[in-house]
């Protein structure tokens, strides 16, 4: 038989060298965030309880709860789903089933890839440019929440073009041979078969929408607020910024509050994530084709 | 038979039109996605017009571009004599940048061959999800782990006054881009089509071989794209650098001096002002700066990304 030979234990070697290299390089970007979410959640968890969670902020905001900024973090959430989710499938649909590829295509693809990379400081000073002053909206949950709308339009738009990829061209020859209309065939063959695959994405708008902070801090997120908001038009306060001001704000913060509220924000956020990324899975065990 | 379904199809033809309610239909559905496509197009340059509106007045009545960009004071509040430089406001958001990326490019891209390359399975699947996950952490949750975690260590290990500095903000800003540049890498990686590894295997390289010889130079171009768009993340990054920098205004000399950036300035100051004054404007004025610099990043790393795809 072969022996190995001085080569083949020298490639050995190197191999397992660099192996254990990458691999430590990986821990080491991991490791360290995972240490700061422990650290999060033992400080944080003492600051948690159902009046932590149902109660409004007191003396100050230095003792109470997070109720209003819950509250509205959800009034903002779904004011910006109710634009940005339409509008990014409408592009997705536009982009994957009747565009072709030409400039136009690409100036889209750029458009997006711009509005996911300008700064959310910028976003926030068009949303006062436009929203709060020359609409006339003000500062309210509107103006925040078009302002999210369209910071977070890009993650709907890609991920529904995704799902809407996914679904095999076969597919839509199929329904086409019979005569259906190219609407047609998306609503009742594209469609049916990318929705699961569009809400995953959805998802991940609502993860991101809950933790940008930059954006609503001019257009309609207020530093405290002792009531709840009624309409679109009222301002509001939002969990994000609500950590903002606990951390750097006020004096006198006991030390628990703030860790509450990050591991709060948090919580929500990798909640989320979570279960669109469990949604994905289930999705790809599920494909038949 | 052949003679009479020719005579049917041919009275047929003259009859049929296909403009019936499901073409209007189908019509009017084409016109309404391509307004969503088309959004994306109009709200990019929605945002250059409004942010360049609103600093209009202050870029042709007060800026001196000249000093704009090379005096080190900016002190806009000043009622007398304001100075508006952001030079000290570039080189904290530069500083700051800079060490993110030296924390960060070597980690992701690390990682990015680690979990593309050698890891299989359970493990790569998990290791992929856990930078997702990672990923997703919000900004302002990044600047509270600054505040009040990095900064008593940064402290007490370097035995420093003042935790909040460059330092602590380029390590933040580092694990905070290190994610996203690792997913975006590790496509780049998966980019390369397997029958180059196949060949190269063949051969009877080993995998390191392999990577170092065949997938890294294949994917040469997507591993730049993700190195770029790190660099635009780390560089519009607002709350994370206002809440880890100590927000002073400051050249830095070494790591441990507190700085101050664009992003956060104007994230600190646009609530003070009036709108319509000098500051309101300077501020806008150094939205369209940052509006421009992200957009020649971006375009670079799209441009670079599709390289590699024609190639």
């Amino acid at each position: 038989m072969f022996e190995a030979s001085e080569l083949n234990l020298r490639n050995k070697r190197t191999e397992s060298l660099y192996r254990t290299l990458f691999l430590v390089m990986t821990l080491l970007l991991i490791l360290p965030v995972l240490l700061i979410l422990g650290t999060l959640i033992v400080k944080g968890a003492s600051a948690i309880s159902w009046e932590f969670l149902f109660g409004y902020p007191k003396d100050g905001m230095t003792a109470g709860g997070i109720f209003p900024a819950l509250v509205g973090t959800i009034w903002l959430v779904s004011v910006a789903l109710l634009v940005s989710v339409p509008l990014g499938v409408a592009a997705a649909i536009y982009l994957n089933e009747y565009a072709g590829e030409n400039w136009f295509t690409r100036i889209i693809n750029l458009a997006i890839i711009n509005l996911a990379g300008v700064p959310s400081i910028v976003h926030a000073l068009f949303g006062v440019g436009a929203f709060v002053i020359f609409f006339g909206f003000g500062t309210s949950i509107l103006a925040a929440s078009l302002t999210l709308a369209i910071m977070t339009l890009p993650v709907v738009i890609v991920s529904t073009r995704e799902s809407l990829r996914a679904v095999p061209m076969a597919f839509r020859e199929a329904c086409w041979n019979m005569g259906a209309t190219r609407w047609q065939t998306i609503r009742r063959v594209v469609l049916p078969n990318a929705v699961p695959g569009i809400l995953t994405g959805v998802i991940l708008e609502v993860s991101r929408t809950t933790g940008e902070t930059a954006p609503i801090m001019f257009t309609g997120a207020a530093f405290f607020l002792p009531f709840l908001p009624e309409s679109v038009f009222d301002q509001t306060m939002a969990l994000s910024l609500h950590l903002f001001v606990v951390s750097t704000q006020v004096p006198n913060v006991p030390e628990n509050l703030p860790y509450g509220v990050a591991l709060v924000l948090i919580g929500m956020v990798l909640l989320m994530n979570s279960l669109s990324i469990a949604l994905r899975m289930y999705l790809r065990g599920k494909k038949k084709w | 038979m052949a003679g009479s379904g020719k005579a049917i199809n041919a009275e047929s033809a003259v009859e049929f039109d296909r403009r019936n309610t499901d073409w209007y239909v189908d019509k009017a559905i084409q016109a309404i996605v391509f307004v969503g496509g088309i959004s994306t197009i109009i709200f990019v340059i929605g945002i250059f017009v409004f942010i360049t509106r609103e600093g209009l007045t202050f870029v042709f009545d007060t800026l001196d571009v000249k000093e704009f960009l090379t005096s080190e004071y900016w002190d806009p509040s000043d009622e007398d004599a304001p100075e508006y430089g952001i030079l000290a406001l570039i080189a904290g958001t530069a500083s700051v940048t800079g060490l993110a990326m030296v924390v960060a490019i070597p980690f992701s891209l690390g990682a990015a061959v680690f979990i593309g390359e050698f890891a299989t399975g359970k493990t790569r699947e998990f290791l992929k999800v856990l930078v997702e996950l990672l990923a997703a952490i919000p900004s302002v949750v990044w600047g509270f782990i600054g505040l009040s975690i990095m900064n008593p260590l940064i402290i007490e290990w370097f035995n420093v006054p003042v935790g909040l500095n460059v330092l602590n903000a380029g390590i933040i800003l580092g694990l905070m881009a290190a994610p996203i540049m690792t997913s975006i890498a590790e496509d780049a990686l998966k980019a390369v089509p397997d029958r180059y590894r196949e060949a190269a295997e063949a051969m009877g390289a080993t995998r390191w071989q392999v990577i170092y010889k065949v997938v890294l130079p294949a994917a040469k171009n997507g591993l730049l794209g993700a190195v770029l768009l790190g660099v635009g993340r780390a560089f519009g990054e607002t709350m994370a650098v206002l809440m880890a920098t100590g927000h002073s205004i400051n050249i830095p000399t070494s790591v441990f001096d507190s700085v101050r950036a664009l992003t956060a300035t104007i994230a600190a100051e646009l609530g003070e002002t009036a709108v319509g004054s000098d500051h309101y404007g300077a501020l806008f004025t150094i939205g369209i700066f940052l509006f421009l610099i992200t957009f020649i990043i971006n375009l670079l790393a799209d441009l670079v990304v599709r390289g590699v795809r024609k190639g």
